[in-house]
Formats: structure tokens, sequence, C-alpha cells
């Protein structure tokens, strides 16, 4: 195994973030996933599987688009990586395609996922209905109400919706909820997580199914330009798994630089952030440890963005890794911002992005970048599920 | 020798309980210890409320939201339990999640538990490994034992690694399950009890999740040295208040 200073080490280790702080009960599901994972993705058959879906079904590869007019407005070269163009809107279906196998080859079957803004849900719901496999995704309550499209993708696409009625009923919650079912259901039931988050080996493995993306950038950038490193990978960071996914190949490259941009919602002091790095501190949450925002106490406090893919208040470890080390420039961006940026990107380039993916597109305000540099920023998804609040914010 | 090890050599099957600090009222904690010594139970789990109880059903998250409402924290219980060793002479456990510890800080926590009298510490997620590497000896130099769980799903060699890594006694969680999720016990639990005693394990075991009444305290303690009841008690809590502690312990062991 080739040393790596930013990928998880074989404990599930980024620096001093990671691990697997779980309770007995989820010890055996995770041990059988961690002892079976890497042996199982490196199987040729799974392999020629997993490629074959991600080609005829999820549509890849997706496009590197330079996006010519956003490049003369900022002075730069900017590159999109076209995620937004994969089936179901979003770059979640390569892992929950990834997962969908994993689950096949140890013999499961039955699926529980969690989901905030419905995206995960969706892509969750879709690889079930492919495979014929039983789905019941997890929603909090308030989601349930305010992402009313996605819940009705989900039951037509025949997955169970289960309102998560505790906490703050909310994406942290309706990760709770996945997991307290995980434990009453050890046998049958495989969690699909849809970011780099939870126990290792989670985000190790969710990082490896979204490393397509910045596998693909190196030759399609090598097509275009000549060279596979850009000088900037650019990504939103809820928990992270696009992110993770653009930089992976990349990570130990240190002449790429590296650009996560976090939700700062109303504003990194305003009460109503969701800003982690700059407001996180060392914890643990859905059995990793990470930068989490919290009480003084130890509670973990709800988040806000105007995006619901971003209201996470961990990150994944390998984020908090890239931010402790210095490896990354965390960037948060407000609400206000994303929103001028999304509006900016459609009328300039005709693609309305996803919020989450707007606030990526809001960093020329705070970086300058040479008019030589390459750019690649991940259009993490498109934006049809947020008309509604785009609609609601410019009075549309 | 610790409270926990010396309770463990009595002759008879063991009670303890478990509730959450701060519920119903911010000031019960220690008024429900005494309650609870008073009705002759061996030993009390004290729940230190997080808002994000993963290993717990719904009773339990729902008594730790109304505590961390009522002002409830890791400082104010520590407060409320100065002293209390004047009064309260079973064994004390803190039963919580890791991160408000690690909050509080590992070590200073440790300190406040030795100081107040408490006796071990139940963190479902702090892992045997990491605990053997970084706080065991901590533990140690405060007088905590650290009790680990195993549960239905627990293989052999783990079970084995747990019971040599524990002192006091191992927490044997009933079924597959978040806590107060079933009713009564199968045979599934009957076969999982049998192998687990004849395993010979040189830890008592005390059997939680699942208990509720003097027929599912009867079921679990036939093998083992004592079961533990969380949420039944927490729901008499709710409905009946201290004054029904008396009767609802009364009814676990009837004629004791």
């Amino acid at each position: 195994m080739k040393m790596s200073k930013y990928q998880a080490d074989e404990k599930g280790y980024y620096g001093e973030f990671g691990g697997a702080f779980i309770p007995e009960m989820l010890y055996p599901n995770t041990e059988e996933l961690r002892q079976n994972y890497l042996r199982i993705m490196e199987e040729p058959g799974f392999q020629e599987e997993f490629r074959q879906l991600l080609r005829d079904y999820v549509g890849r590869p997706t496009p590197l688009y330079y996006a010519k007019r956003l490049s003369e407005k900022f002075n730069t070269r900017i590159y999109l990586k076209r995620e937004d163009l994969c089936h179901t809107g979003a770059h979640k279906v390569n892992n929950t395609i990834g997962q969908i196998l994993m689950a096949k080859k140890l013999g499961k079957n039955r699926i529980i996922a969690e989901t905030g803004a419905g995206q995960h849900g969706v892509a969750t719901a879709t690889v079930c209905a492919l495979m014929g496999l039983e789905c019941i995704v997890y929603m909090g309550e308030v989601d349930i109400a305010r992402q009313a499209p996605n819940v009705a993708r989900m039951k037509m696409l025949g997955a169970e919706v289960r309102p998560a009625k505790s906490g703050s009923r909310t994406l942290k919650d309706a990760t709770n909820e996945a997991i307290r079912d995980w434990i009453n259901n050890p046998v049958d039931t495989h969690y699909i997580i849809g970011s780099v988050v939870g126990p290792h080996p989670y985000p190790d493995m969710v990082a490896r199914f979204q490393a397509v993306i910045s596998e693909e950038i190196k030759w399609q950038l090598k097509e275009k330009e000549g060279r596979e490193d850009p000088d900037y990978v650019v990504a939103c960071v809820g928990g992270g798994s696009n992110a993770a996914g653009t930089y992976y190949h990349y990570l130990d490259n240190e002449k790429v630089g590296i650009i996560a941009v976090e939700a700062a919602g109303k504003g990194v002091e305003s009460g109503e952030s969701a800003a982690t790095s700059a407001l996180g501190k060392v914890g643990i949450i859905h059995g990793s440890k990470t930068l989490l925002m919290q009480t003084g106490d130890g509670q973990i406090t709800e988040p806000y963005s105007i995006s619901a893919g971003l209201d996470y208040p961990g990150v994944g470890p390998m984020h908090a890794h890239l931010f402790k080390s210095g490896r990354a420039d965390f960037i948060p961006i407000t609400d206000d911002e994303a929103m001028a940026a999304g509006l900016m990107v459609s009328q300039l380039e005709g693609i309305i992005p996803a919020i989450e993916t707007s606030h990526a597109f809001a960093i020329f305000d705070h970086r300058q970048f040479r008019p030589e540099d390459i750019v690649v920023i991940n259009l993490s998804g498109r934006g049809d599920k947020d008309l509604q609040t785009y609609i609601d914010y410019f009075k549309l | 020798m610790n409270r926990i090890q010396e309770k463990m050599k009595s002759g008879h099957k063991l009670l303890s309980i478990y509730f959450t600090a701060g519920y119903p009222d911010l000031e019960d904690t220690v008024p429900i210890l005494e309650a609870l010594q008073e009705e002759g139970v061996d030993m009390i789990e004290i729940g230190l409320p997080f808002s994000d109880p993963l290993a717990d059903g719904p009773t339990i998250q729902e008594s730790s939201t109304a505590a961390l409402k009522n002002g409830m924290h890791t400082e104010l219980l520590f407060r409320q339990l100065e002293g209390v060793r004047d009064k309260v002479q079973v064994p004390l456990i803190i039963m919580g999640y890791f991160n408000p510890v690690l909050q509080y800080g590992v070590e200073a926590f440790c300190k406040r538990c030795r100081e107040v009298g408490i006796d071990g510490l139940i963190l479902p997620d702090l892992p045997l490994d990491v605990y053997q590497e970084e706080y065991e000896e901590l533990f140690r130099a405060n007088g905590l034992l650290n009790i680990f769980l195993i549960t239905p799903q627990t293989g052999e060699d783990r079970i084995r690694k747990i019971d040599r890594g524990s002192e006091g006694f191992i927490y044997m969680v009933s079924s597959a399950s978040t806590t107060g999720a079933r009713e009564g016990f199968g045979e599934e639990q009957k076969a999982y009890f049998e192998r687990i005693h004849a395993m010979g394990l040189k830890n008592p075991c005390i059997v939680g999740f699942g208990i509720s009444n003097a027929a599912t305290f009867s079921q679990a303690t036939h093998l083992a040295k004592g079961a533990i009841i969380g949420s039944a008690f927490i729901k008499m809590l709710t409905r009946e208040g201290k004054a029904g502690i008396a009767n609802f312990i009364r009814s676990i062991r009837p004629g004791t």
C-alpha cells in the first residue's frame, strides 16, 4: 500500500480524525464491512460491473467543460466537472451504485439510508429499484416537509420514507434513526451512508467510490490542456462526499491547491451557520472523530444553511484532517453570496446549479487566481430540486 | 476493592436501575438515588444525557432531551453528586456517550468521578481498543471500572477479549436492539443466555435491554448475575414521578 498523508490508514484514521467510535451493537456490522470492502472493491468482477453501470446507467464519464464566459469574467481558466449530468442529478449516485453492489456481495437484502435534502435518498431508492432490493430511507420530519418533490420521487421509486421525529428532526437525526435501525437489524441489512462520514470504513469506502470524479478529471484535463493536474480543485463541503471525490487523486500532489467551500449560512459568527471548520471542535459524531459543531458541554448543535445538503454539524474526517493540516483552504460562503453566485452561473453558462454547488462559485470574490491558472470546480448537482428556494429568494 | 466488585460477590441476583440525570426534574438526581437505595436496589446507572443517543430507543432519547432542556449538564451532575456518598452506599455508575466526556476532558471527568464517589463508567461508543490504548491507566488511577457491552451478534473471540479487558461485570445486551425495544424474551434470547453462561467467563454478566417487569427480570437473571432496567423505569417516572419508585421496585422483586 502506498504511503499517503491524506488518505485513511488501516484503522480509518486521517491524522487524528476518523476511527470507529461505535457501540458494540454495531461492531459486527462494521467489522464485516471493514474486513471485506477493499477485497470486494478490488475484485475484477466488481470493478467491471461498477464501471459498466457508471457508464451505461449513470452516464459517465461526465463532461469536463471549459466555462468560457465565467473564465472571462474572473480572468482565469475555469473548468466545470459536470456531476449535475449524472442520472438523478448529482454525484450521490456514484456512491450508491458502489454500495448497492457491495451490499449484494455481502448477501444483504434490505437497504437503509439517511437523507437530508433528499438527493442521497433518491439515489439510494434508485439503485434499490434497479437491483430489486427493499429500501427504507430515514428523513427528518422537518426535511420531509420542505423537500416534498424528493419525497415523492423516493416513493415513486418504491422506497419507504420513514420520518425521523427525534431531536431536531433533520439530517443528523435521520442518521441517528438509520443507525438505530441497523442496530435492530444487524444481519440482513446494509446501511448506505451518503457521505464521507460515519465509522470506519465508511469515509474511506465512500471516498473511493466518489474518486471516479478526480480519476476522470485527470485524463480529461490531459486531453484538453496537455496536463493532468489543475492548479486548483474546488468543491463545496457538507459531509464532504463530492469534495472527497474531486480531491481524491490530487490529495498527495501538493502542487494542486485544494479549496473547500463551506456554508456560512447567515454569517460565520451569526449563530446560524454550518461552517464546521471555523465553528467546530474535535468531537465524536455518528461514529467518527472529527470537527463538530457542539456546545461547551459536548451536545451536538443544529447547523443552519439555506442549502439542506450542507447543514450537517460535522464534516468527514478526511476534510477535518485537510483543514487541520493546512492542506486545504477552507472558505466560508454565506447564503446571500451563494444565491448570487447561483444566479450568475445560470445566466453566464446556462446551468442552474444546486444551491450546495452555488456556494463553490462564490469563491471568486474571496480568492484571486492568475490568468494562466486552471481551476476545476465540481458542479456537484443540478438546481431543479432547489427551484422553490430560488423562486422564494429572487421572487421569480 | 471497588464497590461494584464487592457487590458482585453478593449471593442474590442483582437489580440495577438506569435513569437519566435531570429527569423528570432537574434536581431529581439525588432524591431518585436515595429512593432506589431505600428500596434495596443493588446498583444504579446514572445516565448523562446526550443530544444524539445512538444506542437508545425513544424512551431514553426523550428523557435525555427533556433533561437537557431542564438544564442538565456534566458539571451540574457532578455538583449534584457532591456529598452523595454520605447518603448512598450502593455502587454508582455513570452511563453516557463519549462526546460530552471528551469535551469535559477525560482526565478531569475521571477525577471528578473519583471525588464524588462514582465506581464505574459505561460509555458505549468508546471502543475497547481505544480505551485500552488511551484511557485505561487514567480510569484505573481514579478507581473507575469501565464496563463493556456484548450482544447476541458478538463473536466468541471478541467476547473472550472483552472478558479479559473487563473488571466488575459485562453488560450483556439481551437482543439486537436499541434500549426499550423488546417485550419479553424468546427462544433466541434463551439460547444466547445459555451460550454465554456456558462460556464460563471470569466476569459476571448483567443483562440489559428489554427487562421491564418481574417476569423478564426472572428470565434474564436465571443464568446471569443480574439485570438492568432502564426504559421501563423511566416510563414509570414519566407517569407517576418519584412517588411511584417504591411500588415499581417491589413489583420487580416481589418478596424481597
